[in-house]
């Protein structure tokens, strides 16, 4: 209790200081994962000059965000992972996808030209657990015939700190690599076999800089910021593709939507010519029964004014739009949001 | 005691502002002993979950799985005593060197610069320390040092088939890494308290020394030492304190790997590395919280086992 005590004290300080000032009382109040926090934010800030509320968003992680939207201390809470259905259920939240991020594997292999560089899942998930050590491993020059690949050790790198871009990445060799999903499995932070840690997206993306033969995962938005250069992986048809925004969008088109359980529809590995195996959506909860509908009913407006005019931001910020399509079923699930009997959308 | 009797303290009127006074002191002492034990007693509670689970075998248990909810603090114990010891090897011989030169051999000019220099190391923060360990410290050695330790050392026999001392990929982060680091963040703390106690030494012995035409080298190992041993472990085992507890720096160059190390320069973690790492998204109530609070549990033991060691030693040294 005083444990649960101290740490709300520490996660919520921030969002409870916001609550509190006076001039904000009727912002939007928002909390959860950090990826995509810079979009949210942004739109928040386009949203609010178009004459719509403001929005206060605290990237505090995903598990805070959901601890604090089953609390109601929060207008909306924000993972990167989709939170079991049994427990939607249970704390009577709704969840939607609201924008869409990729994971890229960036590599420094002396002498060569990483985006040459072809992998499928399988060499990948041998390489994290340590099964493939050496750059010039058969596995490997067998997918590159035409790359003159060195004899060096490959140092596999990875986030230090519990995220949801590992819990994609994981998700993803689990899913193409027996092994993988053996030995290490999916989730924030796992039991990695080999290689190192670095603290965020930055430290990753330094060790693979500083280690000859490193190897390491970061999000598309920050390797397209520090334009960095990501190897090519085998998708679902088995076409080695190179990482691309058309390529996301594919892969996020081809997922099952019919049948996803609150709109949770996997991304990974999908097949097409274009799409990057390794896309994941980023989900918002809303509470299906308010204690004031009307905030849950702003945190929708914006939302939706984000999928309309958000466009030109997330394309600045490389972030993935939903498909029209997909943003036109996340509408009909908030139409069955109906506390006390009146419906929250369409809102007039 | 062949004073004359007292005078009786019972007799004289007290005060009320003395009785107020006196009580405000213990007060003031009661709240070191209680913020201390309440610390220690809500680690233990947030901890008993991962206790209760997992048993002693918690402290001994090799494998950490947040996938399988299985947690053994060993990997962490590990690493963070090898770091903290091996950064105590490094800084105590320069940290002593410093002391010396600054009491004994220094020019007075150079006395006052050199000891602001040193207490400016222990004002940078440890997350500079991290950076600059990470961005200049880690890839030199990476390009340098490794390479060759791990050619210089191959003779060395393993431990077992599991631990090949120098013998690694030359990756730049890890226990090795991370000692270097420490050893310039806890470097100013020794240096100073070997400073203070060196001074501490009576001016008579060490001119009696003198006068018998002992060295500087004959004074220091015969005389000076010998009458603040005690003293001089204290000193060390403050920098081993601090040297358990750091935590930024350390997560930017151990390599954060929880698992057990196959050589000093593997990527490893430390206790604080790892409750840093995880803790944002530990949930409350869940084991992955429970664990991290029972490892700052065991961090915190092993401290105060730590400082209670120095404060033994130091205090041999006053009293005899």
């Amino acid at each position: 209790m005083l444990i649960q005590l101290a740490r709300s004290l520490v996660t919520a300080l921030a969002a409870t200081a916001l609550v509190v000032a006076p001039a904000l009382a009727q912002d939007i109040t928002g909390a959860g994962a950090t990826f995509p926090a810079p979009i949210y934010s942004s739109w928040g800030e386009d949203y609010a000059k178009a004459g719509g509320s403001r929005l206060n968003y605290q990237a505090l992680g995903s598990g805070a965000g959901v601890t604090q939207i089953i609390n109601r201390t929060v207008d909306f809470g924000a993972s990167d992972s989709p939170v079991a259905p049994e427990r939607l259920e249970k704390e009577q939240l709704l969840q939607f996808p609201a924008v869409i991020g990729a994971v890229v594997v960036i590599v420094n292999v002396p002498g060569v030209d990483g985006t040459k560089i072809k992998l499928t899942g399988n060499v990948l998930g041998e390489i994290y657990v340590g099964r493939i050590r050496l750059w010039d491993d058969p596995k490997i020059t067998a997918l590159n015939p035409a790359l003159k690949l060195p004899k060096i050790p490959i140092s596999p790198a990875y986030r230090a700190d519990s995220s949801g871009t590992t819990s994609i990445f994981t998700k993803y060799l689990s899913s193409v690599s027996p092994l993988f999903k053996e030995r290490t499995g999916a989730g924030n932070s796992v039991a990695w076999r080999t290689g190192l840690g670095a603290p965020g997206n930055a430290g990753v993306a330094a060790a693979v800089k500083n280690i000859k033969g490193g190897i390491g995962y970061v999000e598309f938005a920050y390797a397209a910021e520090n334009g960095m250069q990501a190897l090519q992986l085998a998708n679902g048809s088995g076409k080695f593709v190179t990482p691309t925004v058309p390529g996301f969008l594919q892969a996020a088109e081809q997922a099952d939507w019919d049948n996803a359980k609150n709109m949770a529809a996997t991304m990974l590995n999908m097949p097409g010519d274009n799409s990057w195996p390794i896309v994941s959506a980023t989900y918002i909860l809303v509470p299906r029964n308010p204690k004031d509908p009307a905030r849950t009913q702003s945190v929708l407006k914006y939302v939706d004014w984000s999928f309309r005019n958000g466009a030109a931001t997330a394309d600045r910020l490389h972030y993935i739009m939903l498909p029209t399509a997909v943003q036109n079923r996340v509408r009909a699930q908030w139409a069955t949001l109906a506390p006390a009997g009146k419906p929250l959308w369409p809102a007039n | 005691m062949s004073t004359p009797a007292t005078p009786a303290i019972g007799a004289r009127k007290i005060h009320p502002a003395d009785t107020t006074f006196r009580l405000s002191l213990h007060a003031a002492g009661a709240v070191v002993v209680i913020v201390l034990l309440s610390i220690l007693a809500i680690m233990f509670m947030g901890g008993k979950l991962a206790f209760d689970t997992f048993g002693l075998g918690f402290i001994w248990g090799t494998e950490w799985n947040p996938v399988t909810q299985i947690y053994g603090a060993l990997p962490a114990i590990t690493g963070t005593l090898v770091t903290a010891i091996l950064a105590l090897c490094i800084a105590w011989p320069i940290g002593f060197g410093i002391a010396f030169f600054l009491t004994e051999t220094c020019p007075e000019k150079l006395r006052t610069p050199l000891g602001v220099a040193i207490e400016l190391l222990a004002a940078v923060p440890s997350i500079v320390y991290g950076m600059w360990g990470f961005f200049v410290l880690a890839p030199f050695m990476s390009e340098y040092v490794q390479p060759w330790l791990t050619s210089t050392f191959l003779w060395i026999p393993p431990i077992g088939d599991s631990f090949f001392w120098f013998t690694a990929p030359p990756i730049g982060v890890g226990m090795l890494t991370a000692a270097l680091i420490l050893a310039v963040m806890i470097l100013p703390f020794i240096a100073a308290t070997t400073r203070d106690v060196l001074l501490s030494t009576p001016q008579l012995l060490k001119d009696g020394a003198y006068a018998m035409g002992a060295t500087r080298w004959e004074a220091l190992t015969g005389v000076v030492i010998p009458a603040v041993r005690g003293s001089l472990f204290g000193a060390v085992f403050l920098g081993l304190g601090r040297a358990l507890g750091e935590t930024m720096a350390v997560v930017f160059v151990i390599g954060n790997a929880i698992r057990m190390p196959d050589s000093l320069m593997a990527p490893s973690a430390t206790i604080a590395s790892v409750v840093a790492n995880n803790f944002p998204e530990a949930e409350p109530g869940t084991l992955d919280l429970a664990v991290l609070l029972a490892l700052g549990f065991i961090l915190f033991v092993v401290s105060f086992g730590v400082l209670a060691v120095a404060r033994l030693l130091l205090r041999q040294e006053r009293m005899s």
